[in-house]
């Protein structure tokens, strides 16, 4: 009795191979009204039918190599692509990784009834071998997606970390010759890059002497912060712009003596209007009311 | 993450005169623009390269410059090496300060350049030569490593 | 690009505007180019009645500490002259680069362009 028990065991991945060869058809029906690629192939079924088979043939190649708890096996290399795709779709969609395991986890159940149909008797041993091994295949699939759906998030979240750096620093143009970048939350080194280089961008576009840097919107003022503000003043005036750092809360004022901060050179107004009207002074430039410069003449 | 770690095609350049610092700033620049590298960060590398070498040249007395891009998993990358067999550094700490001079610069060489790059390294013996080595990876912001500096 | 013969560096060529001496650098600048600069600008300076200096740096690439030493040498011995320096058209990758180097080159005057450069001049010039 040794002897096909032991053959059973060794055999039990190839069974699972020619099982999901010869049943290709039939499993990616099934699993083409799985949520997992329902929801990704929401357009065509076909295409969707098509995907399960490349996942089926992929898992056969896995199987045969008899590597079924390898998630660097070989075997899954065709579907890296196609599995990085559509988790990265469900991830746009909002779906989080444990929740794309769970539709993989779901695949399990067409399968293995599909594999039990091919035993007369269910509780042979071949039988359970066979559907032990499928089931270990389709753990290990699951950890393969697991895996390309948590770098598809880190990614988003390396991109929505972009978008909100850029969106944040908008530079605006407040006058002829003048730019100011309204700062909200902290400034870190590389929030402070990007200020640094739109706002030299746009000294340039704008032909600007003056930029206004406005710190109104930031928190706290440390060190570092002092430092990234005086590098951009500084950088400003090599481009041949003056600099103004304006929006110092008297909170932000008391913080930065009392930390024996030097502002150094940087010429700094109260507000992000006084700003303005040193520029303008500085332009020689009056504003007046309409009315009263009327009433004056 | 299946990106092989390559030692792609390291380029050996020697250090002798003021042209070969044109050289390498060259090399330097068509590196990082092949490797991606944006036009600022292009920027810091070849003014980086630019002070080392001639570091290299003015206190090592020549040497080489070796730059090897870099494809590992955390990206791609340039590294670039200056090696001299000149008399070393004797005060490395001293030569890492800020507006330390011994020669007719500004005294900006080696702790400027550390701040352009993003890892940075001194291997110095004295009467053995000096080889520093500099690495910038291509990304779309710079380390938050950069403000400690 | 053009190498360096040896002996006989290249030369920046310096255009005197009336009494404002114009000073374009283009891309590679070799350092034994840049001292031969400061000596030409320092003579010409000396020579004639020269009462400002525009260093047109738009089209360099990389401004680097020795660089960065000539072009303060060139204004702190031109001030000595009786001369005014006006640094123009830094790129905006270059003042980023310099500012992180840690050069922030206080003594020097610096101007978005040459013209800008030269409406500085004639401003506090007469």
């Amino acid at each position: 009795m040794r002897v096909p028990e032991q053959d059973a065991t060794g055999s039990a991945p190839r069974v699972v191979s020619s099982f999901l060869e010869r049943r290709r058809e039939q499993i990616a029906q099934r699993w083409a009204d799985a949520p997992l690629f329902r929801s990704v192939f929401t357009v065509s079924r076909d295409e969707a039918v098509e995907a399960c088979k490349a996942v089926v043939d992929s898992l056969s190649d896995v199987a045969v190599s008899g590597r079924l708890e390898d998630i660097t096996a070989p075997g899954f290399l065709p579907v890296r692509d196609q599995l990085g795709r559509m988790t990265q779709t469900r991830t746009l969609s909002g779906s989080t990784p444990s929740q794309i395991a769970d539709e993989v986890a779901g695949l399990r159940v067409p399968a293995v009834e599909l594999l039990r149909e091919e035993f007369p008797d269910a509780t042979a041993a071949q039988a359970q071998e066979s559907v032990l091994a499928l089931t270990l295949l389709l753990g290990t699939l699951r950890l393969v997606v697991m895996e390309t759906a948590l770098d598809a998030n880190a990614e988003l979240i390396e991109r929505q970390r972009q978008q909100l750096l850029e969106v944040a620093t908008p530079v605006i143009k407040l006058w002829e010759g003048t730019v100011a970048v309204p700062l909200i939350g902290t400034l870190d080194s590389a929030r402070s890059q990007v200020v640094m280089e739109s706002l030299l961008e746009a000294i340039v576009d704008q032909r600007a002497r003056y930029a206004i840097l406005d710190i109104t919107g930031v928190p706290t003022v440390d060190s570092l912060v002092a430092q990234h503000l005086m590098k951009t003043v500084a950088a400003a005036r090599l481009m041949g712009a003056e600099c103004i750092v304006s929006g110092i809360r008297p909170a932000i004022a008391q913080t930065i003596v009392q930390l024996g901060i030097d502002l150094g050179t940087v010429l700094t107004r109260a507000s992000l209007a006084d700003a303005l009207a040193y520029t303008l002074g500085q332009q020689g430039i009056e504003v007046s009311r309409a009315d009263a410069s009327a009433s004056a003449r | 993450m299946m990106r092989a770690s390559g030692q792609a095609s390291a380029t050996s350049l020697p250090i002798g005169s003021d042209a070969d610092l044109a050289w390498v700033r060259q090399e330097v620049r068509r590196c990082a623009a092949q490797l991606g590298f944006g036009l600022v960060q292009q920027t810091k590398l070849v003014t980086a390269a630019s002070e080392l070498a001639r570091n290299t040249l003015v206190h090592g007395g020549g040497g080489r410059a070796e730059i090897t891009p870099l494809d590992e998993g955390r990206g791609r990358g340039l590294k670039m090496c200056f090696v001299d067999s000149g008399p070393g550094i004797r005060d490395l700490e001293l030569a890492m300060t800020d507006g330390y001079t011994s020669g007719g610069g500004l005294g900006l060489g080696l702790s400027g350049a550390k701040r352009l790059v993003h890892e940075f390294a001194v291997d110095t013996e004295p009467g053995r030569g000096t080889t520093v080595t500099a690495v910038a990876w291509v990304a779309q912001v710079p380390s938050s490593r950069a403000g400690a500096g | 690009m053009n190498l360096p013969t040896p002996g006989q560096p290249p030369q920046v060529p310096v255009l005197a505007l009336g009494d404002v001496l114009l000073v374009s650098l283009q891309g590679e600048l070799h350092d034994g180019m840049a001292e031969q600069l400061q000596h030409d600008i320092t003579s010409r300076i000396a020579a004639s009645r020269v009462t400002g200096v525009v260093i047109d740096i738009s089209g360099v690439d990389i401004v680097d500490s020795f660089l960065g030493r000539v072009l303060a040498e060139i204004a702190s011995t031109a001030r000595l002259l009786a001369a005014r320096t006006v640094l123009a058209g830094m790129r905006p990758a270059v003042a980023i680069t310099l500012v992180e180097l840690g050069l922030t080159l206080p003594g020097l005057v610096t101007a978005l362009d040459v013209d800008r450069a030269l409406e500085l001049l004639s401003q506090r010039g007469t």
